[in-house]
């Protein structure tokens, strides 16, 4: 098992604060819009350089997607910021009709998603923002898993035509990709190569699977771990090429059983090489209060969850 | 179908002109109504009251007031004034005037509908009809949008104005006062929204429905400048409009409330929530268009 030495941990909340500064540096036309959460989306440096591209819209996401939609119309590149939950489920019928049917390059950029947001509870963690985005045709859905990904991320998505849905979170989290690293929309990543079960995990559940990587090593297991940042458009050849090696799958991540990651690969995996599938992810349930780590384990999307899981899928193998 | 032959191989003189008189005005309003009713009748579904009502809004429009450019058209809008039908169901006289403004060929309106087709029962972007820059028919929604586009021109030291459409009913839609609130607090000055206060909607009247009440008060209320019209009589629409373009660039939005009849122009159509969604039958049609007369007919 490959070892991943990082230096600091940091919230993938702030690389999207950093990528954005660094986009409004770079890119005239990268316009934001943030609904009264300018200090949980780490938005201060872009406004700051750029006052004249920044649009506080208030406590009303509707009208900031209706908004974005209509920047779009003159050459701009909105990006719009809030949590998670306002983010999908509030506001799913203005993207819907004004940006995803319409075709408009809007970036919706969405913190504080699933269980780690903590304390807040279950109205504000939302677990089914991946799947009711990826529904949505033509749109593109991605969840980087760490502060320096999702900084590249950020700037990435700008220059990619089309509307994104680019999902983050509240937690730090250690940072152990590449500052460097030059993002690919729809590119999974393999971080340890593995013959014994293809691990295939996305946003915060990354690590985990780094993690569990560990355990399993101890345990005499081979796992190949693969970082899926992009649900959709989803790398169907690299994760076939992964399955087809391993012959047995487990998926990780921060969201809902149905309409996750882990909903995508069985469907992609049904159709093209049917092969035992685990998923550890929240399973058709609301959050509740707790501490992220409390609220990880209790809803089984840890490190022993991903162990238990590859046991498990193994041990169905044929 | 006959592909029309007058007005698209005219469609270059419906272009823009501000010096179109308002006798020609209502040539061209009675031409795009007449396209309403059959567009429905062929169909047998569409929205006609709610078209013919905003019949001179839209003419008035696209034939005197606004710059436009119909052909290359360009998504963008720069340098152009721009149009938003948030009430997305009056989809024929949008189709209607954007064809006869020379936007896509006025045979097209036959497509109406009609599955393949680019004029869908609500616009949309989807399969590229030039002209639209955004879906609707959900509605609420295009107050936001048509704002975005206004800051875009701010943004982009294009002094050209943004105009909107909505229906009154739709102002029961939260949407439309998250919009409202936005606008004077960003002084979107370029925008001049329209709505046609017909008092109708699907269940009957707006009163007994949503309660509209006092909507000068509402707007004002907001920090919007509020002007009143007759929707119904270029005489009296037009002036309302250029006195809306002189109000523009001072700080504050422009409403103007629009009174209008729901089937303007159609006698047995008119001031009935009836025809909101149902279209004429044959013997109808011969009666809506014995009455829609037009001196130099142009049907498509």
């Amino acid at each position: 098992m490959k070892d991943f030495p990082y230096t600091e941990s940091k919230d993938t909340r702030s690389g999207f604060g950093a990528g954005l500064q660094e986009l409004g540096k770079t890119n005239p036309n990268v316009v934001a819009l943030c609904a009264d959460l300018i200090g949980s989306l780490k938005m201060d440096a872009f406004i700051k350089d750029n006052p004249e591209r920044f649009f506080q819209v208030g406590i009303a996401e509707a009208n900031m997607m209706g908004l974005a939609a209509g920047l779009t119309i003159g050459g701009k590149i909105p990006f719009t910021g809030t949590f998670a939950n306002f983010s999908t489920g509030r506001v799913y019928d203005q993207i819907r009709q004004s940006i995803a049917y319409s075709g408009k390059n809007v970036k919706i950029c969405a913190s504080h998603a699933g269980l780690t947001l903590g304390e807040d509870g279950a109205t504000h963690q939302i677990l089914e923002d991946i799947g009711m985005m990826k529904m949505l045709p033509h749109m593109t859905v991605i969840n980087p898993c760490d502060y320096n990904q999702t900084k590249a991320a950020t700037i990435a998505i700008a220059d990619y035509e089309g509307p994104v849905y680019l999902r983050f979170g509240r937690p730090v989290v250690p940072n152990f990709t590449p500052a460097d690293q030059k993002f690919e929309v729809g590119k999974g990543i393999v971080l340890n190569e593995g013959t014994d079960v293809s691990i295939f995990a996305t946003g915060h559940l990354v690590w985990k699977a780094i993690l569990a990587g560990k355990l399993l090593a101890e345990k005499g297991i081979n796992a190949e771990i693969i970082n899926i940042h992009t649900i959709k458009p989803l790398d169907a050849q690299l994760i076939l090429e992964s399955a087809r090696k391993t012959r047995c799958v487990v998926t990780a991540e921060e969201h809902q059983m149905n309409g996750g990651l882990g909903d995508s690969i069985a469907q992609l995996l049904i159709r093209e090489e049917p092969l035992p599938l685990e998923m550890v992810a929240v399973n058709d349930s609301f959050g509740e209060s707790g501490t992220p780590d409390q609220l990880m384990e209790k809803y089984g999307l840890n490190e022993q969850a991903i162990v238990a899981a590859v046991e498990k899928v193994m041990a169905r193998r044929k | 179908m006959a592909q029309d032959s007058s007005f698209a191989a005219s469609a270059e003189t419906h272009a823009p002109t501000p010096t179109r008189s308002v006798d020609d005005l209502k040539q061209i309003a009675a031409q795009v109504r007449r396209d309403i009713v059959r567009m429905v009748h062929a169909v047998n579904s569409g929205h006609p009251g709610g078209s013919l009502g905003c019949t001179d809004l839209l003419v008035a429009l696209y034939f005197k007031v606004m710059k436009h450019t119909p052909e290359p058209f360009d998504m963008n809008g720069i340098g152009q004034d721009l149009f938003f039908l948030s009430n997305g169901h009056i989809s024929p006289v949008f189709y209607s005037v954007l064809a006869r403004s020379g936007y896509f060929p006025v045979g097209e309106l036959a497509t109406f509908r009609k599955l393949n087709s680019r004029l869908q029962g609500h616009p949309a972007t989807h399969e590229h009809l030039p002209g639209v820059r955004v879906a609707s028919g959900s509605l609420g929604q295009g107050l936001s949008v048509a704002i975005g586009a206004a800051q875009a021109k701010k943004l982009n030291n294009d002094d050209r104005k943004v105009f909107v459409l909505m229906g009154d009913g739709e102002l029961e839609e939260g949407q439309i006062w998250e919009a409202a609130m936005y606008a004077p607090h960003h002084k979107v000055d370029n925008l001049i929204a329209f709505v046609d206060r017909n008092g109708q909607q699907i269940d009957g009247p707006t009163e007994k429905i949503g309660g509209l009440g006092d909507l000068r008060a509402k707007f004002e209320a907001f920090n919007w400048r509020v002007l009143e019209t007759d929707g119904n009589d270029l005489e009296k629409l037009l002036p309302t409009i250029e006195e809306a373009v002189q109000l523009s660039g001072q700080g504050q939005p422009i409403m103007v409330l629009m009174d209008t009849q729901m089937g303007y122009g159609v006698d047995f159509m008119m001031g009935s929530h009836k025809w909101h969604g149902v279209a004429p039958n044959d013997e109808q049609l011969e009666k809506a268009l014995q009455q829609l007369v037009v001196e130099k007919a142009g049907d498509y």
